[in-house]
């Protein structure tokens, strides 16, 4: 089962030495196992347990994630855009489940 | 004679509802524990750290948190990494951002899930090894509880 649509939100371009906000959505049940089903039945755990962002290869942010995440985790942040280059935004599950969404940052000086 | 809370908890765990059984609950001293594993016994600072929650969330299964840190962001001067702690979730820690000189601003924001009323604690990690906090108490509106699907 592959994991739903993730989604970014950020500039194509700015310029050098900008702080770009950054948005990034994924579509996921953050269960947190500790619900029954309509059988009285444990519904097992099932949940994003990282979020990393690379920028031109090099880690910049991430976060460890827990079942006290939302559902459909949200996360807000900024960069600093000091060079163009891809930024790979990738969320990875504990079912083993990888998502990747990568953006191209055009820096202008 | 029937024990009012127990009833509540049996009413919304029937109904799937209930984020959090009672006996899976996190307390103060779990979330000073889990403040302790972060700092390792360092000393924690009231300041630097604003944590913006809602006083009243309707609904605690999502509860939208941002957490900002007074830091030039320099290689010198960053923030290392931003906690959010629960003393009455099932687990105390919530997140943790890893953050780098490269963040450019030491602010971060998301949707959080809270079992019930308490007190929310954002740690920041800062690279000269300080710790610093903000608190702040979150009504959680039980009417929110079970709207939430």
């Amino acid at each position: 089962m592959a994991l739903a649509a993730a989604r970014v939100s950020m500039p194509e371009q700015a310029r050098r030495g900008e702080i770009v906000n950054v948005k990034a959505l994924m579509r996921h049940p953050m269960e947190t196992g500790y619900r029954v089903d309509d059988m009285g039945r444990p519904i097992e755990r099932h949940i994003v347990e990282r979020f990393r962002v690379t920028y031109g290869g090099d880690e910049v942010f991430a976060i460890d994630l827990t079942q006290g995440v939302a559902a459909n985790p949200f996360f807000a942040f900024y960069l600093r855009a000091d060079e163009s280059g891809p930024v790979v935004f990738t969320w990875e599950d504990d079912r083993g489940e990888v998502t990747t969404v990568t953006r191209e940052l055009t820096v202008t000086s | 004679m029937i024990d009012r809370r127990g009833a509540l908890t049996r009413l919304l765990a029937a109904g799937g509802l209930l984020l959090a059984p009672p006996r899976l609950a996190a307390t103060p001293e779990l979330r000073d524990r889990a403040v302790a594993e972060l700092t390792g016994g360092q000393p924690v600072r009231d300041g630097r750290v604003t944590l913006t929650i809602p006083a009243i969330a309707e609904n605690g299964l999502s509860v939208y948190t941002t957490v900002a840190v007074d830091s030039p962001m320099t290689p010198e001067d960053h923030v290392r990494a931003i906690h959010i702690l629960s003393e009455k979730n099932p687990i105390a820690r919530l997140a943790s951002f890893r953050l780098t000189p490269r963040s450019g601003i030491a602010q971060v924001s998301t949707n959080i899930r809270l079992a019930a009323s308490q007190q929310v604690t954002a740690l920041a990690e800062l690279s000269d090894g300080s710790f610093w906090r903000d608190r702040r108490d979150v009504v959680v509106t039980l009417a929110a509880c079970i709207d939430g699907g």
